[in-house]
């Protein structure tokens, strides 16, 4: 038996931004605005933090744990953990799921990437050429639209500096070469430099969006006060219709001049009515919590199988409950400080409560805010910082999501770095091809984003937090948990590790497979249908299927690398 | 912008910021130790250059 030197990080700051780097998204600065506000702050963040303290850190802490333990015996891959942990035959093909999901997600979010990138030269050109600035939401939407190609299949395929193409060629080979480099001199560099810049950045444009105030003194409603107000304030005052559909909502300083507004909304539309929902109201509704539990886990990247393959490079003594806390923290002052200051504030003092009410994680990206950085003085250096910042945001996420792969062929096939990246390059340029390609409404994208980023991430997640506490056992994931840890985890985490976090997690996931799969609202006790399923099975929609047999090749093909693979024979446990 | 959002956000905000600070805190003030470059080892078998 020989022992062989191995990649590995060059520093607890590195692996610590690196993680923090795969978690910080475009989700902090985007999505998570938008989600808090449609409940109002004060309830949202109630239903975030507990979210946080029960699922968020738990799970990571068990991946962080999985992964080292799996790491000191020679295993990095996810497949490889569980071979390592679960003596059964049939557990490494449980642990591929641990590759499929973040190579998967790295055939799409690299277009995502790429629109950050394109948008941060727009920008940089609109410094020199006024010109290119978007005057209009409409300007706004129209470039967003023939920029990403969703008129027409095939749309973006241009290569014109105002299309997807170039910057998608660009971020796709940038990606390849920093992972060539490896695990200390690719990933950890470059998020040690990458994160410090983007949290400077990012601050610098939110001390100028904070000292916007009322850019237009003819519309006063339009500040940024009212803007943060959107986004904290405790309640929701809202104009509804005779079938509670939202029609407005009413922000103001006053509460009494708010709710006087409302009522004259109000009083404008036939049946329509003012509704004061306060913080237990908005508590008492599941859908927040859904909402909230699912910002948390998707924010922090657990359940991706990434945490588990970075915590494998890590030596014995290494900490991980300060690198497990340290990584969460930084991604949550990235989500909560910085995104939830910057976005709608800025949003609501260009265009008001109408203009950014109800836009989805892209309109409100790529829509909204280049209208609003293009209106605000000096708004191209500003926006071109803000979509720099996405950028960053967005390398240091998806450069995470193929570690995970190029360990798998690594330790399954035995081969370097060289090849492992060349078969992965392979694959993913035909996935990112087949995304770049099928445009139209975003629908290759939306379907593979609903299907492995959302759906297997549950799976796996939940898997993996029922591994920890009761496969791998939680006195053994505690002891191993702590070994090199100068912090102490409060006992009280010990029974959330076993009980709470799987059952919050099964309850959450049972209500999203029940509105989002089945298609019922387990809360109005409606049956809405579900667009992906009826996708698939009503309107046959090829490209639907086509997302769904990509992902199925990805999967048998690495299920079959690792099942002619001898690594997986001996009995690790 | 209502007093108690206000409230709500500098709690929320000053929350995070205080831990995000005291975490990186923690980690840079800790001994600085680089990690052990030969860790983990890569056992190899000789029955696997059978294959």
């Amino acid at each position: 038996m020989t022992a062989t030197s191995r990649d590995s990080w060059g520093s607890r700051i590195g692996v610590i931004l690196a993680v923090a780097g795969s978690a910080v998204g475009l989700g902090n600065f985007i999505r998570f605005p938008g989600q808090a506000a449609q409940f109002g702050g004060g309830a949202f963040m109630i239903a975030y933090a507990i979210s946080f303290l029960i699922i968020g850190l738990p799970i990571g802490w068990a991946e962080w744990t999985m992964g080292r333990f799996a790491g000191q015996r020679g295993y990095n891959s996810a497949a490889g953990v569980f071979h390592c942990l679960v003596p059964w035959r049939g557990s490494k093909y449980v642990g591929v799921l641990g590759a499929i999901i973040p190579l998967v997600i790295f055939m799409y979010y690299v277009v995502i990437e790429a629109w950050a990138l394109g948008y941060t030269a727009r920008f940089v050109r609109s410094l020199f050429d006024p010109a290119l600035r978007f005057a209009t939401i409409e300007d706004s939407q129209s470039f967003y639209a023939s920029f990403v190609g969703s008129r027409a299949d095939g749309a973006a395929m241009r290569m014109d500096p105002d299309s997807l193409l170039p910057w998608l060629l660009i971020v796709f080979v940038i990606n390849l070469i920093l992972i060539y480099r490896g695990i200390s001199a690719g990933i950890e560099k470059v998020c040690r430099i990458g994160m410090p810049v983007l949290i400077v950045l990012a601050v610098i444009v939110l001390l100028r969006v904070l000292t916007l105030g009322t850019p237009d003194p003819a519309k006063p409603d339009q500040n940024v006060s009212t803007g943060l107000g959107y986004m904290w304030n405790a309640g929701k005052t809202l104009v509804v219709d005779r079938e509670g559909k939202v029609l407005a909502e009413v922000v103001d300083r006053d509460p009494d001049h708010q709710q006087t507004r409302a009522l004259e909304l109000a009083a404008a539309t036939p049946g329509a009515r003012v509704e004061r929902r306060g913080v237990l109201a908005q508590l008492a509704d599941p859908n927040l919590w859904l909402t909230a539990a699912g910002q948390i886990f998707f924010s922090l990247s657990v359940g991706f199988g990434v945490i588990l393959v970075y915590a494998s490079y890590m030596g014995p003594k290494d900490d991980l409950v300060l690198s497990g806390l340290a990584a969460s923290s930084t991604n949550e002052f990235c989500e909560v400080a910085l995104g939830g200051l910057i976005t709608l504030p800025a949003g609501v003092a260009f265009l008001g409560l109408s203009g950014v009410a109800g836009q989805g994680t892209f309109g409100l990206g790529f829509n909204v805010l280049p209208m609003v950085f293009s209106a605000m003085p000096a708004g191209s250096l500003f926006g071109t910082m803000f979509f720099l910042v996405l950028f960053i945001a967005a390398l240091t996420s998806s450069l995470s999501m193929l570690q995970p792969g190029i360990a798998l062929l690594e330790e399954a096939l035995g081969i370097g770095r060289k090849g492992s990246v060349g078969l992965l390059g392979t694959l993913t340029a035909l996935g990112t091809g087949f995304v770049c390609w099928f445009t139209k409404d975003l629908k290759a994208l939306d379907t593979l984003d609903f299907w492995v980023g959302t759906f297997l991430i549950f799976v796996l997640a939940t898997i993996q937090i029922i591994l920890f506490g009761w496969v791998f056992g939680i006195d053994r994931g505690w002891e191993e948990l702590h070994r090199g840890a100068a912090v102490q985890v409060p006992r009280f985490f010990r029974p959330v590790l076993k009980y709470v976090c799987p059952t919050f997690l099964l309850a959450i996931f049972g209500m999203w497979l029940l509105k989002n799969v089945v298609g019922w609202d387990p809360v109005s006790g409606r049956a809405a249908g579900s667009p992906y399923v009826a996708d698939l099975f009503e309107k046959g929609n090829p490209v639907a299927w086509m997302s769904v047999i990509l992902v199925l090749i990805v999967g048998i093909g690495l299920a079959a690398t690792i099942a002619n693979s001898k690594r997986y024979d001996n009995d690790p446990t | 912008m209502q007093t108690s959002g206000l409230l709500i956000m500098i709690t929320s905000v000053s929350t995070v910021t205080a831990l995000f600070a005291w975490c990186i805190w923690k980690v840079l003030a800790s001994p600085a130790e680089e990690m052990d470059h030969l860790q983990p080892a890569d056992f190899h078998t000789p029955d696997e250059d059978l294959n």
